[in-house]
């Protein structure tokens, strides 16, 4: 990889004056960046390093909403939110393998917003807030398609504020070499609704399922989708699988998470 | 350059390293402990997994500055305190758990962190815990064998018996 300077401040506050600077790049635990850099798809002039802001670590649970530092890492999500979350905990517990979740942040998937990856899906499925050095976005208007978001120029995840389900669940077909999703499903219940997010699937990234949220809400089970079918079209279409498919497993998997909710 | 310092293996170490600069690059060319291999370089294949502040990560994939001020634990760093192996490495040898070796400082290391939190582990727990760890000899069940073995359990009617 090409030559950088690395800085690691100790607050937001310096965080977003380092990153102010020219082809700065912000650097949560590095688990996808740093290989992108390896193959010289990013050089940045400077790394500012998240990971030593102690604001941005932690899980908290109050008034039926997760508070999870930007910083935070999936192995701590996994461990911490285990007994309030546990559709969340489970999904964290699976990501990449036990090494990269020691590195890898909340932030820095969100951030990055690969299509496969499986934080988006729990952020979109449950309405999460991503919050910022500057402001607060709701993950409705957050993902914006492919390594696409709504974050600015320097703009930096704080934390995500995710409200806590009734039931939930996240079901992943592994792509067996990367671990990411070849379709990953996340279903949350709420008093006023299902929210149903699918990654891994379209060209898009991220997406919620509606005419699957409509159904699961009046009728929370797998059958309620039994006649429910999703569109080829626009799917990613890979040597790991087809449009048709990843559309086909789109309804497996939401199946199974809301067979496993809990 | 920028200096970083930290404790390897228990002993103060230290260098400058730039900013590309990977931990398994400091720990192997500028310490010369060259037991934490580097295989795939893209963080798929856990043979360059030490223990950082004791949670273990792939050395690879992370750099030399963001370990400044971490404790780290490479395999030369896992044998008894006489220099006889320990528990985890000698049951590698007992169940020939490496073929060409080149996979076992990951495996020992992952092995390791494994059991520092599960400590009896079931076979299905330890082969999935082993997800990041590609050997490309063994087949893996005398790993399996050698971790279960090292967790003080009977490996009798492991798979590979």
């Amino acid at each position: 990889m090409y030559n950088f300077e690395f800085v690691q401040p100790g607050s937001v506050a310096d965080a977003a004056s380092a990153m102010a600077g020219e082809d700065a790049q912000a650097l949560g635990g590095g688990q996808t960046l740093l290989p992108t850099m390896k193959q010289r798809l990013a050089s940045p002039a400077t790394l500012v390093s998240l990971t030593g802001i102690a604001d941005m670590k932690g899980v908290s649970a109050a008034d039926g909403v997760l508070t999870i530092g930007g910083a935070t890492t999936h192995a701590t999500v996994a461990s911490e939110a285990a007994g309030s979350f546990p559709g969340l905990a489970g999904l964290a517990s699976h990501i990449g393998d036990p090494a990269v979740r020691n590195r890898g942040t909340i932030g820095g998937s969100l951030a990055n917003n690969d299509p496969a990856a499986c934080y988006p899906a729990a952020a979109l499925g449950t309405g999460a807030t991503i919050v910022t050095n500057t402001r607060e976005i709701a993950a409705d208007d957050y993902f914006q398609g492919m390594f696409s978001t709504a974050l600015d120029e320097g703009e930096i995840i704080t934390s995500v504020r995710l409200p806590i389900p009734q039931a939930s669940n996240y079901q992943k077909f592994v792509q067996p070499a990367s671990r990411f999703a070849l379709v990953g499903v996340f279903v949350a219940k709420y008093a006023d609704g299902v929210r149903v997010a699918v990654t891994g699937a379209s060209e898009e990234g991220v997406h919620r399922w509606t005419a699957a949220e409509e159904a699961l809400s009046a009728n929370f089970s797998a059958s309620a989708i039994e006649g429910l079918s999703v569109a080829a079209d626009g799917m990613i279409n890979d040597l790991h699988g087809t449009g048709a498919y990843r559309a086909h497993l789109v309804g497996v998997m939401t199946k199974r998470a809301v067979a496993a909710a809990s | 350059m920028a200096k970083v310092n930290m404790t390897v293996n228990g002993s103060p170490a230290s260098g400058d390293v730039e900013g590309r600069t990977l931990l398994a690059s400091f720990l192997r060319d500028q310490l010369h402990l060259t037991g934490t291999h580097v295989g795939c370089d893209t963080s798929q294949c856990g043979a360059c997994v030490v223990h950082v502040n004791g949670e273990a990560v792939k050395s690879c994939t992370m750099l030399a500055a963001e370990a400044d001020g971490a404790e780290v634990t490479t395999v030369e760093g896992m044998a008894n305190a006489d220099g006889s192996l320990n528990v985890i490495q000698q049951a590698f040898q007992d169940h020939h758990g490496l073929q060409c070796g080149f996979c076992t400082p990951g495996m020992v290391m992952s092995a390791a962190a494994l059991l520092k939190e599960n400590p009896k582990p079931t076979e299905a727990e330890v082969r999935t815990y082993l997800e990041g760890n590609i050997c490309r000899c063994t087949g893996y069940h005398n790993i399996v064998k050698a971790i279960m073995a090292a967790s003080g359990q009977d490996v009798g009617a492991i798979a590979a018996e």
